[in-house]
């Protein structure tokens, strides 16, 4: 079946509230306007306001209600407009949802998903397009999913949802009407697991979320040049199937990571330090990455098109790597 | 006024206040360490407002947690292990001082970031509003908290939607070296922050057990039937400096004031009324310090005897398993 990415959303998160009475949606309108980017379209009509729950704008409160309400038996997802809100309610995220098991010795657990779309759109500025995957990263405690297919989002959600820890699910806004297969019926992809999305001998690009499809995209064209590019999704960041991508590059000798966010202490440098340690000796040349400027994101269209990786750029480091130019 | 009841309140004052001047020894002899915020002086709130309480409601605190964590009923071998950081304590030794939580006693936890907590609270009796239990939630604050964005947001939706949440905000007058006069714009009333919100909103005397107590007593009625949350403002006073690390009068206050206030000090004055209405005698009392006398030191031997946690912890419970 093709579905948009937005409505596998809707599909994982209706099939779940269906099957399960603990689960309910809270965030700013989610119920009456049907989510900001209609991610939750229909819901309120299906499950009412008592499950759908429409929130003032109030990051912090209501991402700790939700934290809180977890900790008494409910399991709920929190829908952020945007990541970038996040930020307001990083200290329930950081110093709360992410700490509560540990804090406890394990009395207490904190079965949330916090989701919302994150990264550039087209010409939003600064304040609305911002990449922070690898903040969420860096918090033991948390789990962090940023899936790139429609296919993936529903069973990675449904993944999530069930967890019992609290999960970030970074939905990319320029994903939201993308198309593709979704497996009819009930299904799961287990959290942690990457996925080869094209294998090629040449050179291994590793790549996540909206970058995913750049990377495709720019293996194709490369295929065409004699140069076969694999491609690797981790799909869940944290925790990251290193061992995919350590076999891939193990095959290929090289690699490409490509990610939206800030270059410096980035996602990209973590893989490359894990794979440097597990698979030094079968690297043909460095490892690479395409990453966004460490800039804020400007609002002008040939500067925001200049601080986001593009197929020039991946192409530049494929070849690169390869040894070509 | 009950015989049997006004013994137990006053036994439970008396608990944690021997425990935390045998804390303040404990740390004194680096076996206690990071931060430890003593409620000495404040007794009354956490024992007067957990005995109006049913043992399946949830409680939750900040970081001066140690008194509402025994009030609910904690063992004080477990909570004086936690604060050594032993494998036995409430939190097997990750917690700390700041972070109790007895899960089983409906203790969530204390929690150290001020304000921080006050959303999580609101978010427990969400829970039980969803699940249509007739629980309600407590949720100790500083005065401190009251001018955070979070206490606001909390008050706004915990009225918003009429949750079983009752707010006791433990009005000690300081944040640790700043007076509510110098951070709090309604400090005169700062139940009017709530009132604001459309809480209903009263000030008790924190110091007198039994006002706190029959305070809450009527409002954890009124709650539990579904009628929205209540802040209640508890007017006391901190006897000791804001952590061990801090004398107990310090530059923002003089000896004289804390002086003053210790004549009101909640022991005393709950004794009085015990004398006074011929509820008990000072064999009673001396019954008791020996009871307490013992408990204390049989935590502090428990904690002492206990092991640290094995290398191996610091790895568990970062991520819950299944
Ligand atoms: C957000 C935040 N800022 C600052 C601190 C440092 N701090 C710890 S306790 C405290 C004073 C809080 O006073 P109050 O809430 O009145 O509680 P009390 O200590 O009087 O019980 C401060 C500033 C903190 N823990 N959290």
């Amino acid at each position: 079946m093709v579905l948009s990415y937005r409505e596998a959303l809707n599909q994982a998160m209706r099939e779940e509230m269906r099957r399960d009475s603990r689960i309910f949606l809270i965030g700013e309108e989610v119920g009456y306007y049907q989510g900001a980017f209609k991610v939750s379209k229909g819901f309120v009509e299906e499950f009412g306001p008592q499950r759908v729950v429409d929130t003032p704008i109030t990051e912090a409160g209501f991402t700790g209600l939700a934290i809180g309400a977890a900790m008494a038996g409910l399991h709920p997802i929190v829908e952020l407009m945007t990541m970038n809100f996040g930020i307001v309610a990083l200290d329930q995220i950081v110093n709360n949802a992410a700490k509560i098991h540990y804090m406890s010795g394990g009395q207490l657990s904190v079965p949330l998903v916090i989701r919302g779309p994150g990264s550039a759109a087209h010409q939003l500025g600064a304040q609305h397009s911002q990449s922070l995957e690898a903040w969420f990263c860096h918090v033991p405690g948390l789990k962090v999913i940023a899936p790139a297919t429609p296919h993936d989002a529903k069973g990675l959600l449904k993944s999530a949802i069930r967890d019992n820890n609290p999960v970030i699910f970074i939905e990319a806004q320029l994903l939201y009407g993308t198309k593709g297969d979704v497996k009819d019926g009930e299904y799961t992809i287990p959290i942690g697991v990457a996925e080869v999305k094209r294998t090629g001998r040449d050179v291994t690009i590793v790549a996540y979320s909206k970058m995913l499809l750049l990377a495709l995209e720019t293996a194709d064209q490369l295929s065409r040049e004699g140069i076969e590019v694999e491609v690797i999704d981790p799909r869940t960041l944290k925790p990251l199937d290193l061992s995919t991508i350590v076999a891939s590059v193990k095959k290929t000798g090289r690699l490409v990571i490509v990610e939206e966010g800030w270059r410096f202490c980035g996602l990209g440098a973590q893989i490359a330090e894990s794979v440097y340690a597990a698979a030094f000796d079968y690297l043909d040349a460095p490892i690479q990455r395409v990453t966004g400027e460490d800039v804020p994101m400007p609002y002008s269209r040939p500067l925001e098109d200049a601080a986001i990786p593009d197929k020039a750029r991946v192409i530049e480091a494929v070849k690169s790597v390869c040894g070509i130019q | 006024m009950d015989r049997g009841d006004v013994l137990f309140l006053y036994r439970q004052m008396l608990l944690i206040r021997r425990f935390e001047e045998k804390s303040a020894e404990m740390y004194a002899l680096t076996k206690i360490a990071g931060f430890l915020h003593l409620y000495i002086g404040e007794e009354a709130i956490a024992v007067g407002a957990i005995a109006a309480l049913r043992s399946d409601d949830y409680a939750i605190s900040a970081y001066r947690d140690h008194g509402h964590c025994l009030a609910r009923g904690s063992d004080p071998g477990h909570v004086m292990a936690e604060l050594f950081g032993k494998a036995t304590g409430l939190c097997q030794g990750k917690g700390g001082s700041m972070h109790l939580v007895d899960a089983p006693r409906r203790f969530m936890g204390g929690y150290a970031i001020v304000g921080g907590h006050i959303p999580l609270a609101t978010g427990l009796a969400f829970a039980t509003k969803y699940q249509q239990l007739d629980l309600v939630t407590v949720c100790f604050f500083g005065e401190g908290a009251i001018p955070s964005g979070q206490a606001h947001e909390a008050l706004n939706l915990a009225a918003l939607w009429k949750l079983p949440v009752i707010f006791v905000c433990e009005n000690n007058r300081y944040g640790m070296g700043t007076s509510a006069e110098r951070a709090i714009a309604l400090y005169a009333d700062v139940a009017e922050t709530a009132r604001s919100y459309g809480i209903k909103a009263e000030r008790v005397d924190g110091m007198d057990v039994l006002a706190v107590r029959d305070a809450m007593r009527k409002v954890v009625e009124q709650v539990r039937a579904g009628q929205g949350p209540v802040f209640i403002e508890a007017m006391t006073y901190r006897f000791m400096g804001h952590s061990m690390s801090d004398p107990a009068h310090g530059h923002y206050r003089t000896k004289e004031e804390v002086d003053e206030h210790r004549k009101r000090d909640p022991l005393l004055l709950l004794k009085q009324t015990i004398l006074n209405n011929n509820l008990g005698a000072e064999a009673d009392f001396i019954q008791l310090e020996r009871e307490v006398g013992e408990a204390v030191t049989a935590a502090v031997r428990f904690a002492d005897d206990s092991p640290f946690p094995a290398p191996s912890a610091l790895y568990t419970d970062v991520m819950r398993e299944e």
